[in-house]
């Protein structure tokens, strides 16, 4: 987890500057901003909304409500690798359930959870849009689909 | 044979970029427009093509944009819908990853049409491939004055920005959107006024799905006549359906308009996986109510499909074999209503997670008769009576499952297990 330090609470002072020509108002500039903070302290940190908060004059209690409301903003630290694993209907009925089941059996890994060594932690999705390779994740960046347990155990040993 | 307009060149790698895609005619559409017709020639052409929002309401395009033109405010904004959220959709996603430049034209001529000078992409969190590739695409397209400050030397501005959003399924609704552009939680906003006339920062602004902005180029080029002689009348044109469940061959198809459920399943999808039966179809995703058997020779577009009961939404079909569970697919359809209730109104907050305890007692086993008439005596007080569609669409669609799959609901209630397993 990076820690916070000066430099990068003014990384993020200027992308969040840098930002402000592209919309019309200074709160515009809000999802990306915490976007930008969750890639640089690798989750909203209370620190990193001050920081939002002192560049845009938008009061902190504001942008906390709008970090909460979106579901995929990580408002706490999280594993090195997060899987984001989707449950929804289709993939529901190609075994998404399954999955769940053998990531707690095998990595102890429960839903919202991390691993005790830090390396994964969970995310249940509401739908990514992989319907048609069912079930499908994204872990990181990168997106796997047509899961089996199998197929899940070589993908994540490619995450260390 | 159907020529396909949208996913012509999908399967061909070079597409994505903008030499692959000028190789195969992209931007001759916008060249025509600029250098040979005014705004009102295309918003007339748009018109007389009769193309419908391909998002899932289906308003007529053409007519929207002649509302923004005519409003006298500036600046106006061009808003790109790529927050496909509702589960079992995955039709603009090709277009995103695959053929990027499609978009980006189409929204390019639009914005002329408009005399917009600024749009953005609002496009789904769960997407970041999609992100890396419309961010490099628009590069390119600045880089050969397609975007810019003096496109194609015509003195028209226009500039497209990339806004993620970050897993909130209510922001596919249009005027949420809009909260959400703005830096808000997104919000559904009273209606009217309408974003057409106050849109994003009270301006007015045209929202568009990825899809819409797809079909312009051709109609540009091809004419509005070409256009209209696909599909049906009152819905011409190609459509996108993205199909997933128990078929063979899942995936996202191009069809014309009007198209019936049984030709995508049977001609298309190579029929049911491992030689099961046709159980129920949910034929415009999730919020759309499901179809049973006996009628999917209904017709896939915006006029047929409720005359069916359902409708056909972002033409996301979801198919179901007899080993699904009808109790658990609603169970976990109303776990993903309630996760999205933006919890503005009453009704829905409250009302999907009444609906998703009740079904869950069903599911597991532990619920009396008396649920289910609590159950549909709940959803039929939350239908029509929320603030937007999604607390509206979570109590219709449990209510056709309810009506079609009644003795499943009341085995499940019986014996305590469900009946397909």
């Amino acid at each position: 987890m990076p820690q916070v330090t000066a430099d990068r609470l003014r990384l993020l002072r200027t992308t969040v500057c840098d930002l402000m020509g592209l919309y019309a108002s200074r709160q515009g500039v809000l999802l990306p901003s915490l976007s930008a903070a969750e890639e640089i302290f690798g989750f909203v940190s209370p620190e990193a909304i001050e920081e939002v908060s002192s560049v845009t004059g938008v009061p902190t209690a504001e942008i906390r409500g709008v970090a909460t409301f979106y579901a995929m903003y990580k408002t706490k630290p999280m594993g090195r690798h997060i899987i984001q694993l989707c449950t929804n209907v289709s993939c529901m009925i190609e075994g998404a359930y399954d999955l769940v089941a053998y990531l707690e059996e095998k990595y102890g890994l429960t839903p919202g959870g991390t691993t005790s060594d830090g390396r994964f932690s969970l995310i249940i999705m509401e739908c990514i849009g992989a319907c048609g390779t069912a079930p499908a994740m994204i872990l990181d960046t990168d997106s796997y689909d047509n899961l089996t347990k199998d197929r899940l155990d070589t993908v994540l040993e490619n995450y260390k | 044979m159907f020529e396909k307009i949208i996913l012509k060149n999908i399967d061909d790698p070079h597409t994505a970029s903008i030499t692959g895609y000028m190789a195969v005619g992209g931007y001759k559409a916008l060249e025509q427009a600029v250098g040979e017709l005014t705004p009102r020639d295309i918003i007339d052409e748009i018109k007389s093509s009769g193309l419908r929002g391909r998002g899932g309401a289906g308003f007529p395009t053409g007519m929207k944009w002649q509302f923004a033109s005519l409003d006298p405010k500036f600046p106006k904004y061009l808003v790109c819908n790529a927050d496909e959220g509702e589960p079992g959709t995955f039709k603009d996603r090709p277009i995103l990853e695959h053929n990027p430049h499609l978009l980006i034209e189409g929204m390019i001529i639009s914005a002329y049409a408009l005399q917009s000078t600024r749009g953005y992409i609002y496009l789904r969190g769960e997407y970041p491939h999609a992100k890396k590739v419309l961010e490099r695409a628009i590069e390119e397209a600045l880089a050969k004055g397609y975007l810019g400050n003096d496109i194609l030397s015509k003195h028209f501005r226009f500039n497209i920005t990339v806004h993620s959003g970050a897993g909130a399924y209510i922001c596919g609704e249009e005027t949420a959107l809009l909260d959400s552009l703005e830096g808000r939680r997104g919000q559904p906003r009273l209606k009217p006024p309408f974003p057409v006339n106050s849109g994003l920062w009270g301006k007015p602004t045209i929202v568009n799905n990825v899809e819409t902005f797809a079909n312009i180029p051709y109609i540009v080029s091809h004419g509005a006549k070409a256009y209209s002689s696909i599909g049906v009348k009152d819905c011409p044109g190609p459509k996108l359906f993205s199909v997933s469940g128990r078929v063979n061959k899942p995936g996202v198809y191009e069809l014309p308009m009007g198209i019936s459920l049984r030709e995508i399943i049977y001609n298309h999808c190579g029929g049911i996986k491992d030689g099961g039966a046709l159980k129920g179809v949910i034929p415009g995703g999730i919020s759309t109510p499901i179809i049973a058997p006996e009628n999917i020779d209904c017709p896939m577009d915006y006029v047929h499909l409720p005359k069916y009961g359902s409708m056909l939404g972002s033409g996301a079909v979801i198919v179901f074999d007899d080993s699904v569970c009808i109790v658990k697919v609603y169970e976990r359809a109303m776990k993903f209503f309630e996760h999205e209730s933006c919890g503005k109104c009453t009704p829905c907050r409250e009302g999907t997670a009444w609906m998703r305890a009740i079904l869950e007692r069903i599911e597991r086993g532990d619920a009396s008769e008396r649920d289910l008439e609590t159950l549909h005596d709940v959803a039929e007080n939350v239908a029509g009576k929320t603030f937007c569609p999604l607390g509206d669409g979570a109590a219709g669609v449990l209510l056709a499952a309810m009506k079609i799959f009644r003795e499943e609901f009341e085995y499940h209630i019986k014996n305590k297990r469900c009946k397909a397993q």
